[in-house]
């Protein structure tokens, strides 16, 4: 299969660990994989603030970057993030037609259909559970409100985790509940999302594991935040980073800094890290 | 009331008392500041909204037709709205033929002024209350008090709120904010006739509640309640209730006024069956109602022989107006979105600064003052802070049981409370930010270059950064920032080795490996 990776605008600029590790699945299960570069975003972040007129030129782009797919220049569209598909598929139609542009409403919606989370993609249109990745951690996983809810992934992310060799899944207590992102409603709303994450950290502790995954970075970036801050220990990694683990090629953290010296050697040792970083 | 010296004391709650039961106390986020500092109030409602959310949850899910119910719930709800004025029109036709008076209220102050007309006429000064919202958004206790009619709450903990002097905090259990040894202290402090040496024990309380209204149920010549749903097609009105204080007032007085909002109306009968399935699952959790009252106008010689129904639009018509936004009169007042909400749980409902606290408090308060419309809600407003207290994570959209789109309508209304009709803008923060982000997302070439700043940043620093100063700050004094990337994700794909047509394998052995991030070597480019 062809298949154009949308990045999002998050994973493409902050994490680009997220989508790195896609295209590797991907390529790793004999796909072709394609980056269009006029994307940028979906739009979601706008929406979700109460600018829809400054969001309409950013989904106007998102369509224009990515309907080739419907032309059968891909077969599917990808993004490491239920909650950039969830706003594909939910939110930029709507936005278009209130703005009275039906036919990029229209557009926006084919192809919408054509866009996945990884997980979707993986289980429901390539057919696969065992990508043949290796993690030999105890992991547990935070299903994301938007792929929970908004895209109804399922056990989909699970099954995929299950079939990973090595990989002991610990359950999450409470996990259906938020960690608290929602954007910019952890800046403008910071402190009710402080006391949300912290319960979610409480939980992610609370299984014992070294490793929390997820299907989004997002959420992801507030509980490994709040995490890091509490001195936790515990490490967060995007499912697709999981998922692109090899025995050949196990997964590393980004080392913190810049230079080698600094870096080199740290690995998992994530405290000393902080001794120093925090002195 | 006389004054208890030596008794316990209970601060109200809120400390201020609110001119306006729709909009009270300053913006979500500085009122959320105050509650959760609140541990007890934070623990007390983990317990209540965690116990409440498993029950639903439980007879919801033995009900195999439950999601067919749910759907037919919201297109009963779409029909109504779709032909609200034609059914009002035929309720208040049916009400009139049954020997009821339909009254027209355009907002509180006519409601407030119709109902204590009546009251007068029957030459009152008491009144007994059944639990209502309505009459708690047109502050009907209040205005009836300044004009020297004593109003009497019947609902328990409807009665602990009035006697701590506090306002509901949320839309079933409005004094969830309460725990028992406060309760005790407010009944032995306010109630007047407390038993000496009142305990904390559920029973106790309840008993001594019980003796207090007694009195009140039999002296009683006018009641005011609000309704569940009113059928157009017979006339019949209906409260839902648990105690069967309700019941009391709806048929021991002389006089029954019930005030209703608008959108409470259902068009025929048989819609009840599918409601009075909703109605308790969702907001008790039990599979019937205890105390079920309908009525139909005036039955001589059995329960009031006056009969008022006083239809309230108080902003309703407007919101009607809006197509996302209308949705908020689906509500049914079950409550089911506020136990799920995790931003309600950890706030608390004062926090919204409306008798309507929760999710569906954010999208119906700011409509019914009148959001977005032409001189109505300011942006800088407290209840225009609302559609933004929720971070959109769908829990109540999955619990409602009429199925409102709560995070759509959020998102819509976040629209409307920043760009006010016939309201120029002013540049805020937020808005030439979110500007700048805009204007480079709508180029995947710009983008490219802005996504740069971040390894850029990187390279410039000379250790990872954990803290930012304001406004970075709101992110940061509770999280540290993330390890930022040696390489945007469209430069690393552009100038790895190329994976070859063979695909995945190839880019493995080439050395793109190592899933942690950049490749392997990637540090040692300048």
């Amino acid at each position: 299969m062809r298949i154009a990776i949308f990045a999002t605008c998050l994973s493409d600029a902050l994490f680009p660990q997220a989508a790195q590790a896609t295209v590797r699945v991907l390529e790793r299960l004999g796909h072709e994989v394609d980056v269009p570069a006029g994307q940028a975003c979906c739009g979601q972040m706008h929406v979700n603030s109460g600018y829809q007129g400054q969001a309409l030129p950013v989904i106007r782009n998102h369509v224009r970057a990515f309907e080739p797919v419907l032309d059968g220049e891909w077969d599917a569209v990808v993004a490491p993030s239920g909650s950039c598909v969830a706003a594909t598929r939910h939110q930029q139609g709507m936005v278009c037609r209130r703005a009275g542009d039906e036919r990029l409403a229209r557009r926006a919606e084919q192809l919408a259909g054509r866009t996945y989370e990884l997980s979707e993609l993986l289980v429901d249109v390539l057919g696969v559970t065992d990508v043949g990745a290796w993690f030999p951690h105890r992991v547990t996983y935070h299903p994301t409100c938007h792929s929970l809810r908004m895209l109804r992934v399922g056990d989909r992310p699970t099954r995929l985790l299950r079939a990973v060799a090595g990989l002991e899944l610990v359950d999450l207590p409470e996990a259906d509940q938020c960690c608290g992102f929602g954007g910019t409603f952890s800046l403008k709303n910071s402190e009710t999302s402080a006391a949300m994450v912290a319960d979610k950290c409480a939980n992610v502790v609370s299984t014992g594991a070294p490793y929390l995954t997820a299907g989004d970075w997002s959420c992801l970036m507030n509980i490994s935040g709040a995490l890091d801050r509490g001195g936790s220990g515990v490490r967060s990694l995007h499912l697709a980073e999981i998922l692109a683990a090899t025995r050949e090629h196990p997964w590393r953290p980004e080392p913190e800094v810049a230079h080698v010296g600094r870096a080199a050697g740290r690995g998992a040792g994530r405290s000393a890290g902080r001794a120093e970083v925090g002195a | 009331m006389s004054v208890h010296l030596g008794m316990p004391t209970v601060r109200p709650l809120p400390a201020a008392d609110p001119a306006d039961p729709l909009r009270w106390g300053p913006t979500f986020p500085d009122a959320a500041h105050e509650t959760l500092q609140d541990g007890q109030l934070r623990a007390n409602l983990r317990r209540a909204t965690h116990t409440i959310r498993d029950k639903r949850l439980a007879v919801t899910a033995e009900l195999s037709d439950w999601e067919d119910l749910r759907a037919a719930g919201s297109g009963v709800k779409q029909q109504v709205m779709a032909t609200l004025p034609d059914l009002l029109e035929q309720l208040e036709a049916s009400v009139t033929a049954r020997g009821g008076v339909v009254h027209w209220a355009r907002d509180a102050a006519e409601a407030n002024r119709i109902v204590t007309d009546l009251v007068r006429a029957a030459d009152a000064h008491e009144v007994v209350k059944v639990k209502s919202m309505a009459t708690q958004e047109i502050g009907l206790n209040e205005h009836l008090a300044a004009a020297g009619i004593e109003a009497t709450e019947t609902d328990l903990a409807e009665l602990i709120v009035q006697l701590a002097g506090d306002m509901p905090s949320h839309i079933l259990v409005p004094a969830i904010h309460r725990n028992r040894d406060q309760i005790r202290d407010i009944f032995t402090g306010s109630m007047g006739d407390a038993p000496a040496g009142l305990t904390s024990e559920p029973a106790d309380l309840a008993a001594a509640a019980r003796a207090h209204l007694r009195a009140r149920f039999l002296r009683a010549d006018v009641a005011i309640s609000g309704a569940n749903l009113a059928v157009a097609d017979t006339g019949t009105v209906a409260v839902v209730e648990s105690e069967g204080n309700g019941r009391m007032c709806l048929t021991l007085p002389r006089v029954l006024i019930t005030v209703m909002g608008i959108e409470k109306v259902l068009p025929t009968f048989t819609d009840l069956e599918v409601f009075m399935q909703l109605l308790p699952r969702s907001s008790t959790g039990e599979r019937m109602n205890p105390y079920t009252t309908f009525w139909t106008g005036v039955t001589p010689g059995d329960g009031p022989q006056e009969f008022h129904l006083v239809l309230l639009d108080n902003g309703r018509t407007r919101a009607l107006a809006d197509e996302i936004g209308r949705t908020a009169l689906h509500c049914i007042r079950c409550s089911a979105c506020l136990n799920v909400c995790p931003v309600y749980e950890r706030t608390g409902g004062h926090a919204y600064g409306s008798v309507y606290p929760g999710p569906i408090g954010a999208i119906l308060t700011p409509q019914l003052l009148g959001v977005g419309a032409e001189g109505g809600l300011d942006p800088h407003d407290p209840a225009a802070t609302l559609p933004f207290a929720s971070s959109l994570c769908g829990a109540c959209y999955d619990a409602c049981p009429v199925k409102i789109d709560i995070p759509t309508a959020l998102v819509h209304l976040r629209d409307q409370a920043q760009h006010p009709q016939g309201r120029r803008a002013r540049p805020t923060g937020w808005s030439v930010g979110l500007g700048l982000a805009a204007l480079s997302m709508r180029s995947g070439t710009v983008f490219r270059w802005a996504g740069r700043a971040v390894p850029l940043a990187r390279r410039l620093l000379p250790r990872r950064v954990r803290r930012l100063p304001f406004p970075g700050s709101l992110w940061t004094s509770s999280r540290d920032l993330p390890v930022l990337p040696r390489q945007t994700f469209r430069d690393w794909f552009e100038q790895r080795p190329e994976p070859g047509a063979a695909g995945g394998q190839v880019a493995d052995r080439q050395g793109t490996g190592g899933t942690g991030g950049t490749r392997a070597d990637g540090e040692e480019q300048p």
